[in-house]
């Protein structure tokens, strides 16, 4: 039986030519920027501490920030939920970041704790 | 991009029935919320990660000392390897969003020509975490203990752990700080004295315990690693049925590709959790 009840929003998902060119500079643009990050990335973690062994923690969290700048631009870009509609964007990262954020912070909570009781009572 | 999702429309059209409010297809939905679930459990098996390594009172391993091997080649070189891998899955999902853009423009050639590299690339990562897995079960020598409790690496020119004091240029390293195959050396007759009283032997990795630090340490590397490893192999299997499917011309006769952008989310996000796996393991 043939169903009618299927929009099929794949057919009008088309590109010309000209908006082609268009992604695809933007497919590189961010391609270059991921290699760089990950090149900066690399050469920071291997040789700051020979270099500079001050500041360590300081690199750490800005590795956390250039991770999220990575994952943000591949989930943006590469994975188009920046091309989607606000309400599908949101039902997908908010109940996402609501989960992790929690976690991440009682897991830092109650590791803090851990490491206190074995370091006191051990 | 065109299509639906960039027309306005009022949310009396958008929610008033007999369409998807989000403007996306059923399929593609649901992988979206397969990828949310997906990235609970790695957010879990990385937080666990941080946990242990947080609330640990043994020294824990640095990235940068354990993985500093390439293959065929002596030295060191920190990250290098890894890196090499990261970079590789990039490349893998920059072909792929290229796959996707030909979809849209229905150009069937260029879809399989960056499937094709995609698969290449992601057949490339599967087998450089094949190697990095066989180099950190070998291990680079392993270390022993002392009746005294004092700790020794050991070295020797062949990477030999079932003889190494017999191997070439044995020698020992005794070890004063955390840092992994660090000390003041130790040659001849003197090694070879120290490594007769040894009580225990510990070299390369397995369940139990690895010569890197806290047994929890391989056990996240072998649970995370090849959790991720696993999702990277049925990506290039799917990608793989996909290529078959767009190069039978089923998609074309479909009318669109959204097979391929279906699959591509699924690989663009085991790009993404190496991203988070490369940081949180390797890097910090």
């Amino acid at each position: 039986m043939e169903r009618d009840d299927i929009i099929e929003y794949s057919l009008d998902a088309h590109h010309s030519e000209e908006a082609g060119k268009a992604i695809r500079k933007k497919i590189y643009f961010v391609t270059i920027l991921l290699t760089v990050i990950t090149c900066i990335e690399v050469v920071v973690g291997a040789y700051w501490k020979e270099w500079f062994p001050a500041y360590w923690n300081v690199v750490k969290l800005s590795f956390i920030g250039l991770t999220l700048v990575k994952a943000g631009y591949i989930v943006a870009t590469f994975m188009h939920l920046g091309d989607e509609r606000g309400n599908i964007r949101a039902i997908i990262l908010l109940p996402y970041a609501l989960f992790i954020l929690y976690l991440i912070f009682i897991a830092i909570w109650e590791s803090n704790y851990v490491n206190w009781s074995w370091n006191t009572f051990l | 991009m065109a299509g639906e999702a960039s027309k306005a429309l009022s949310n009396d059209v958008l929610w008033g029935g007999g369409r998807s409010p989000f403007s996306i297809s059923y399929g593609k939905m649901m992988m979206w919320f397969f990828l949310v679930s997906d990235a609970l459990t790695f957010s879990g098996l990385l937080v666990a990660y941080g946990f242990v390594r947080h609330s640990t009172t043994e020294a824990w391993p640095i990235g940068e000392e354990v993985f500093r091997a390439l293959p065929g080649l002596t030295g060191s070189y920190p990250l290098i390897y890894v890196a090499l891998m990261t970079f590789i899955l990039i490349i893998s999902s920059v072909t792929m969003v290229l796959a996707v853009e030909a979809g849209h423009r229905m150009d069937k050639k260029g879809v399989i020509k960056w499937l094709f590299l995609t698969v290449i690339g992601g057949f490339f990562f599967v087998g450089s975490q094949a190697w990095e897995w066989y180099h950190f079960i070998h291990g680079s020598g392993g270390y022993i203990t002392t009746t005294e409790g004092a700790k020794y690496w050991v070295q020797n020119d062949e990477h030999n752990t079932s003889d190494p004091a017999n191997a070439k240029n044995f020698h020992l390293l005794r070890a004063e700080n955390s840092s992994y195959l660090q000390g003041t050396k130790v040659e001849g007759a003197e090694a070879l004295a120290i490594w007769e009283k040894r009580v225990n032997y510990v070299h390369g990795a397995n369940m139990t315990r690895n010569e890197y630090g806290p047994a929890q340490y391989a056990n996240f590397f072998f649970f995370i690693t090849g959790f991720h490893g696993f999702h990277v192999f049925s990506g290039v299997i799917i990608n793989l049925i996909v290529l078959i499917m767009a190069v039978q011309g089923v998609f074309h006769r479909r009318g669109h590709y959204e097979m391929v952008e279906k699959t591509g989310l699924y690989w663009h996000f085991v790009d993404l959790v190496w991203v988070f796996v490369f940081t949180f393991f390797y890097l910090v």
